[in-house]
């Protein structure tokens, strides 16, 4: 990603009118246009309405007005995001004729940030799944490898981040889908914390569980557009050392079941932040192994209950395993249901106590490197795991919190695939997170 | 309900509704539920699972 350039790069250039929008969002479309027939990153790519808008910017910069801190950047919405006059498909052919009426409040203030738009990215269908291989326009594929998935479920996003197609995009995560592609393709990936950004206009999975965030080249670039997505005036990070910051590694559970390339990659990182001074401890979880069991009960019930009444009327509109997953949610009892809000909520207050002595939690952000698509299990230490539960297994239980999580890019397995260091913050930081965030990633790029 | 009859129902009702693989499914989430109601910090009405302390 070292030859991308990143929003904080691009839109000063723009401003002093030394780079058009206009050229900016022809190579962002030329790219689309070159790479999407293979990596099927994009449902809509919306270029006329993009290089309109890219002239308006260019025009607007020659008369002496910036719209804000995104005038003129190229920025891509998954697919279940609102924007006006474009089809929000969720990636399912059960809404393949629709229009959205009007923008969602995150579109409305990524254009009011001076924005481009260039299209709506593939997503896993209705975002139920991790690998993207479930979609009404077919499968995601990984840049680094594209026999591989690129996680999910916002591929398309991580995707066009990744290798230009867009400078920026905005995803959605339910369970890691936000984190899981930006670390399966070598992105950064925010989650912020529960309800920070609207989710109006936004197709929902489980709305209790489901975060709007940004995949972005930097976490600088990931703090800008978390400032514009929750409406305030961006606030530039600064250049903070590590040395003396508190930080608690999550172990147990969270290495048991993981890739061993990935273990090291993670391991690597983690040392490194101690050779930059971070005061590195250790936590648990003391009910870990209850995360997927409370997950699944509440996201399959809620998914199920959006979803009834298209079911009944047109169950052959899903992919096959999609439908499958969300009649399975239509068997859970209530009194189940009643249990995993009890779990979620003796989960939470386990998270809030392993931040209690620290700035943050490190973890993997996948426990296994971008799996080849149509795997149904993956190798990792002590035998095998369905891929599903592989790759949520480090990022669920801070959707069932709502804690602030960020997917950093912190090497790569012997097998050159990205893997993602996870930071978590404590609530009502993310603004600490992501100023603690950027100096992990300096820490990381000093000595690679 | 106990689970043992809630998977024969459920699985008895995806057969009738011709989707057996539904039922391969539902075996799956039988064992996600089983972990669920074992987990310590279930309460019941008969007091056999109080603690001294809540769960950590």
């Amino acid at each position: 990603m070292a030859d991308l350039p990143t929003i904080s790069a691009l839109a000063p250039r723009i401003a002093r009118g030394e780079l058009r929008s206009e050229a900016l969002t022809e190579e962002a479309l030329a790219r689309i246009a070159d790479l999407n027939p293979q990596l099927n990153a994009f449902i809509t790519v919306t270029a006329e309405a993009a290089l309109s808008a890219a002239r308006e910017a260019d025009k607007d910069i020659a008369g002496g007005r910036s719209r804000g801190p995104l005038h003129g950047i190229p920025v891509s919405l998954k697919d279940l995001i609102d924007m006006k006059g474009v089809a929000t498909t969720a990636a399912s052919r059960l809404r393949a004729d629709h229009v959205a009426r009007r923008d969602a409040p995150v579109t409305t203030r990524l254009r009011e940030a001076g924005a481009v738009i260039v299209g709506k990215t593939n997503l896993h269908e209705f975002a139920f799944g991790t690998t993207t291989e479930d979609s009404g326009w077919g499968p995601a594929r990984n840049p680094a490898d594209p026999s591989r998935s690129a996680g999910g479920s916002s591929a398309g996003s991580a995707i066009a981040v990744r290798t230009g197609m867009s400078v920026a995009a905005i995803g959605t995560d339910t369970g890691g889908s936000i984190r899981i592609p930006a670390a399966a393709c070598g992105v950064v990936g925010l989650k912020p914390e529960w309800d920070e950004i609207p989710s109006e206009g936004v197709v929902p999975l489980s709305r209790q569980l489901d975060h709007v965030g940004p995949l972005a080249r930097s976490v600088e670039d990931a703090a800008l557009l978390f400032d514009v997505l929750r409406g305030h005036r961006p606030l530039a990070l600064e250049e903070k050392p590590l040395w003396g910051t508190r930080i608690a590694v999550l172990g147990g559970y969270f290495f048991d079941r993981i890739d061993e390339g990935v273990e090291a990659t993670v391991l690597g990182a983690i040392e490194r932040c101690r050779s930059a001074g971070a005061a590195i401890s250790t936590a648990t979880l003391a009910h870990a192994a209850s995360i997927a069991p409370v997950y699944l009960h509440l996201v399959l019930a809620d998914a199920s209950a959006y979803h009834a009444a298209s079911l009944a009327e047109r169950p052959a509109a899903y992919t096959p395993n999609v439908r499958l997953r969300l009649e399975m949610g239509r068997y859970i009892l209530a009194e189940d249901y009643i249990r995993a809000l009890r779990g979620r909520a003796v989960l939470a207050t386990e998270i809030d106590r392993a931040l209690s002595e620290v700035e943050a939690l490190l973890l993997p952000s996948l426990a296994i490197p971008a799996p080849p698509l149509g795997a149904a299990a993956v190798p990792v230490k002590g035998g095998e795991e369905p891929v599903r539960n592989a790759m949520l297994r480090c990022t669920q239980p801070f959707n069932l919190s709502g804690h602030p999580a960020i997917s950093v890019p912190c090497g790569r397995t012997p097998a050159n695939l990205p893997v993602g260091l996870q930071i978590v913050g404590r609530r009502g930081r993310t603004r600490e997170l992501l100023q603690l965030a950027r100096s992990v990633e300096a820490a990381l790029a000093s000595e690679t | 309900m106990t689970l043992e009859q809630w998977l024969e129902d459920a699985r008895m009702d995806a057969f009738r509704r011709k989707l057996p693989e539904l039922a391969e499914l539902l075996e799956g989430l039988a064992v996600a539920t089983a972990a669920l109601r074992d987990a310590d910090w279930n309460d019941d009405a008969s007091g056999r699972h109080e603690r001294d302390e809540e769960p950590s």
